[in-house]
């Protein structure tokens, strides 16, 4: 089909601006984070690494890290074997029941976040997981589950199941089966899963703002702070660092995915 | 009866063998979200003992009201933006050849999965008085005085477009990519021009995608708090922030559940009514 010219620009001028505004909001941030001065001025007026300085020297910060970075990799680790469990579960069964369990299990996806937060704030507080890092950890691998689940149900739908049943077939018990023929072949989508999951813990903020505290303090519950009070500067080094590490982390996923494809 | 059973037998052990392997994950999600929320419902109805008090003050009260209303305006303003932005978007990525239609996708995606309170910052960078957006706009002296972009509704809006945009580029882009292209060659070849074509053909074949990203848009505004808190300036009070403070200063559960449980019937009602068109797994799974 042979399109007009004007037309077409005025379309990719105007696809052109839709994507610039998806991105500049990223691409500022990096050297803001390299500003000399304490204003937020753009293009900063001196160039400086005092705001990454401020961040990798300030213990309270330091702290809040590894805080996230534990709950993030907890998060990972537990919640990518239940969910792999689950997805094999739902891939293998078409009851009514266990439809019932795909919807049950997408949940965190549907029912608006603040009021999981408050509703879990109530439940730790009467057993005493309130600033705990087993309650956090927990309620990060709810969200992180239907991230795992969608990601290892695709995988298996492109999987044939009857390579399974050879093995099993061949005197292989079923776990052992799932772990040298179905596992290797769906691993990417579970990495990709469980990167999902991490990415999704790290980023948690509004159940942190409730149960998280004292020595466990989240680094979004102290960026969100910060940013609520006035701006510190400090964000704009995490913000960099954060983007960067979420741009390696979905670059990884994607070269997963794209090579299990 | 005998000869079925040993099959049967089977059956059913690798029916309850396939239920234990996803009760795990289930007990989870029925612990931290099925038993809140139920007992949130509960505390709605409660104080002292049954009562439809709470309910009543929220369709009596003004600040509740007024937040609400501004939340569904919030919620639709937003929803159409996303619309109007996404649509070409989506469109561009699934006919550009390679490698342009990778970059554009990843444009789409790489602010997806960059941190909510990241790009709550960078907005307020660029939309303060002194920010860039009123740099630029007064260098090319389409205004004299700064504008107020942030700290106010307009902030809001343009921030949730922004972190919403994929939730409506990415289902419109996989519902696109699955329109054969000898359809539009057949639209064309039975003399239609492209507008005609398009008119006739694509948009019709992309509404499946139109209604999981609109869908996924409004319901997910209805319950944001980040960006609200953070650009909304104190005044743009949407529904979760309402419910956040009536747990943190002034201790109202009754109050806060049943707010809660509005927002989420109204949710659920969205997605039930929309589940009818588009199965709910195949509009979440394109997140």
């Amino acid at each position: 089909m042979k399109h007009p010219l004007l037309p077409r620009l005025v379309f990719g001028l105007f696809v052109g601006l839709v994507l610039a505004y998806l991105i500049v909001p990223l691409a500022i941030i990096v050297p803001m984070s390299f500003s000399g001065t304490r204003f937020l001025t753009f293009p900063p007026p001196s160039f400086s690494l005092r705001w990454y300085e401020e961040y990798f020297g300030n213990p309270a910060w330091m702290q809040a890290t590894r805080v996230s970075l534990t709950i993030a990799a907890l998060t990972v680790a537990l919640a990518t074997p239940l969910g792999v469990a689950a997805a094999y579960a739902i891939s293998n069964s078409q009851s009514r029941l266990m439809r019932s369990f795909h919807m049950v299990l997408m949940l965190p996806l549907i029912v608006p976040i603040i009021i999981i937060a408050i509703g879990i704030f109530f439940v730790y507080a009467k057993v005493g997981l309130i600033a705990t890092l087993p309650g956090l950890v927990l309620a990060n691998v709810m969200l992180g589950l239907p991230y795992v689940i969608t990601s290892v149900v695709a995988g298996l739908q492109s999987f044939d199941p009857a390579q399974e049943m050879v093995a099993r077939s061949l005197g292989m018990n079923r776990l052992r089966a799932f772990l040298t023929v179905t596992l290797p072949q769906i691993k990417a989508s579970v990495f990709a899963g469980g990167i999902f999951a991490f990415i999704s813990a790290i980023d948690e903020t509004i159940i942190s703002l409730f149960v998280s505290g004292g020595q466990y303090q989240t680094l979004t519950r102290r960026m969100f702070t910060a940013l609520r009070d006035e701006i510190d500067p400090t964000i704009a080094s995490i913000s960099t660092l954060l983007t960067a590490a979420s741009f390696v982390l979905v670059l990884l996923a994607m070269s997963g995915q794209k090579k299990a494809a | 009866m005998s000869a079925i059973d040993p099959s049967l037998r089977y059956q059913r052990r690798e029916q309850g063998l396939m239920l234990l392997l996803a009760s795990p994950a289930v007990i989870v999600i029925v612990a931290l979200v099925v038993l809140p929320v139920g007992w949130l419902m509960g505390q709605s109805f409660y104080d002292g003992g049954f009562t439809l008090e709470h309910y009543k003050r929220i369709f009596s009260e003004d600040i509740y009201w007024r937040s609400f209303l501004l939340t569904f305006r919030i919620a639709f303003t937003v929803t159409v933006l996303t619309l109007i932005l996404g649509y070409p978007v989506a469109y561009a990525a699934a006919h550009a050849r390679r490698p342009w239609d990778m970059l554009i996708l990843s444009f789409v995606i790489l602010p997806f999965w960059t941190s909510v309170l990241v790009r709550a910052y960078a907005w307020l960078v660029l939309l303060q008085r002194t920010g860039v957006a009123n740099q630029v706009l007064e260098r090319f002296g389409l205004i004299s005085d700064p504008l107020a972009l942030v700290h106010n509704e307009l902030g809001t809006v343009i921030a949730t477009v922004h972190i919403l945009l994929p939730f409506m580029v990415l289902p419109l882009y996989s519902t696109m990519q699955k329109i054969p292209r000898d359809l539009m060659l057949a639209g064309a070849s039975l003399g239609g021009g492209p507008l005609h074509t398009f008119l006739r053909v694509f948009l019709p074949l992309s509404l499946p995608g139109v209604v999981a990203g609109l869908t996924l848009v409004f319901v997910l505004t209805l319950g944001f708090y980040i960006t609200p808190e953070l650009l909304g300036g104190g005044r743009t009070i949407m529904i979760s922030m309402v419910v956040s403070r009536n747990v943190e200063l002034y201790n109202q559960w009754g109050a806060a559940s049943a707010i809660g449980v509005v927002l989420l019937v109204c949710v659920l009602a969205i997605f039930m009514l929309v589940g009818r068109i588009i199965p709910l797994d195949k509009m979440l799974g394109q997140k």
